[in-house]
């Protein structure tokens, strides 16, 4: 039989056992994996949120200020609070794995994972407060 | 003391039965034995017919990787101490087909490994007369650690992609292909990329990252596989721009 | 050489990641939380849309959301392709993906560029 790396190999008597649906369930690793992928609805909410409060924004102070009404509303502070909390997961996560893409090498020694990570930390910390001075001082 | 330690194997006797069924077995506690020893031990003594593959006994082949407790192991690497007062469960590597109690079919894995091309690839081989490829420490430094692989498929049990979807390459494989790419005296990086940027390659993971949790040897095959990444991203966007290039 | 597209979705995916962990936590902090509970002063209607006019504000928001939409798109369908098995049906994910990540993208530029 030719070699077709499409298909695995079929013998009758080896034993092959299937991937449960939900095997994600089954161990803590592979729960938080999960949990980890899932926060990119977090990210694609408030990205949305965000595009249509500037389409408010865009159109008069009425519909704004309809919009900004339509934020206080106890549903909206409820998702608000779970994405951001899915989205400081999603940051935390990403920066810890930044440095297994970004391998660096200055002059003859690896750049350590830790400047990485810290690096990633400071941009965030400095990005932060630039937009929230930016907000704060419109 | 623990003078005594239990064993539960998943024996598979495909003469006998289509379903896997544990077999405990009873086996004396000593502080510096591992799991190899025990399985040895059972079948020297207690079960013959017990099949399982091991070889060096020091954690250098990658012949002895099985299940224990759920988790990918080197058996020879695996103290009983650590599972006191037991029982302990051995089974076969999982999202591999089990041919016999502890013995699983790997020929899938080798033919992987050969479509990465682990050889140093040269378009033209040096003569002789001009002696040996040079390399510094630092050079050495960059893929030294993929080449530590022992091909103990630890990281195709540990996979849950893998486990999903049987075609994909797989971390120990791009691992191994990392090593050569990153290479000085390798020049064959875009026949790598070639295979392994299409459908079932690099692309397939998802960064779960468990198989460098696994790893034994320390490889970090999911670091090897994010770099990758970013190198057929890059490449992607230097062909579609600068097309005129090699 | 027979050219993959993935490489393409994984750079957007890795870019539209980046971005949206740094900006983004900050962002629904401040408007989400901040503002509507009263914690500060939502900023005055005039002086908010002379900023957005900005060509440079206008560009940032939009590299915001639509690299965040295109992150989105990438993982989720591969969170269906793994998490769910939806083996059969990767192609019309991968469509329904893609595809409304580039809807929303071109919403938002005829939003940010229409005023």
């Amino acid at each position: 039989m030719t070699q077709n790396p499409n298909y695995t190999k079929y013998h009758p008597k080896w034993y092959r056992k299937r991937m449960p649906i939900f095997w994600w369930v089954h161990k803590w690793t592979h729960a938080k994996f999960i949990l980890r992928e899932l926060t990119c609805l977090s990210v694609a909410f408030y990205a949305l949120v965000l595009l249509f409060q500037i389409r408010a924004l865009t159109q008069n102070q009425q519909a704004y200020t309809s919009f900004l009404e339509l934020l206080k509303t106890p549903v909206s502070i409820v998702l608000h609070g779970i994405a951001f909390l899915f989205l400081l997961f999603h940051t935390v996560t990403w920066f810890n794995l930044a440095p297994k893409a970004l391998a660096l090498r200055l002059g003859k020694k690896r750049v350590p994972d830790q400047a990485i990570k810290a690096l990633n930390y400071i941009a965030w910390i400095f990005l932060s407060s630039l937009i929230a001075w930016i907000m704060l001082t419109i | 003391m623990a003078t005594n330690i239990t064993l539960e194997v998943l024996r598979y006797r495909p003469e006998e039965e289509s379903e896997p069924v544990y077999q405990s077995y009873e086996v004396p506690y000593q502080k510096d034995w591992v799991i190899l020893d025990a399985l040895n031990y059972i079948k020297d003594t207690l079960d013959g017919t017990l099949s399982y593959r091991w070889s060096c006994r020091m954690g250098v082949c990658g012949s002895c990787g099985m299940m224990v407790n759920g988790a990918p192991e080197l058996t020879c690497a695996s103290f009983l101490e650590k599972y006191l007062p037991g029982p302990v469960r051995v089974e076969p590597l999982v999202n591999f087909p089990v041919i016999r109690d502890l013995v699983i079919e790997m020929s899938d894995f080798m033919e992987k490994l050969k479509r990465v091309s682990p050889w140093i690839i040269r378009e033209q081989e040096k003569p002789l007369s001009d002696g040996e490829y040079l390399q510094t420490p630092a050079e050495l430094g960059d893929y030294e650690q993929f080449s530590m692989c022992i091909n103990c498929m630890l990281c195709y049990a540990a996979c849950p992609v893998y486990g999903l979807e049987p075609t994909f390459v797989g971390p120990a494989a791009i691992a191994i292909a990392q090593r050569y790419n990153l290479d000085n005296r390798d020049q064959g990086n875009k026949q790598r990329l070639e295979v392994l940027s299409e459908d079932n390659g690099i692309f397939e993971c998802t960064l779960v990252g468990e198989c460098s949790v696994v790893c034994p040897k320390d490889v970090d095959p999911a670091g090897a596989i994010q770099r990758y990444k970013v190198v057929a991203a890059a490449t992607w966007w230097k062909s579609l721009l600068m097309p005129w290039g090699r | 050489m027979k050219r993959n597209i993935d490489p393409f979705w994984w750079g957007v995916f890795g870019a539209g990641g980046v971005i949206s962990a740094l900006v983004l936590p900050v962002l629904l902090f401040l408007n989400g939380l901040a503002i509507p509970l009263g914690w500060i002063g939502a900023p005055h209607y005039g002086d908010l849309l002379s900023f957005v006019k900005h060509p440079l504000a206008r560009l940032f928001l939009f590299g915001v959301i639509s690299l965040s939409l295109f992150h989105w798109a990438h993982r989720f369908r591969f969170t269906l392709y793994d998490g769910l098995q939806l083996k059969h049906l990767n192609e019309l994910v991968a469509i329904i993906c893609y595809g409304s990540a580039t809807f929303v993208t071109l919403l938002a530029a005829y939003t940010l560029w229409s005023f």
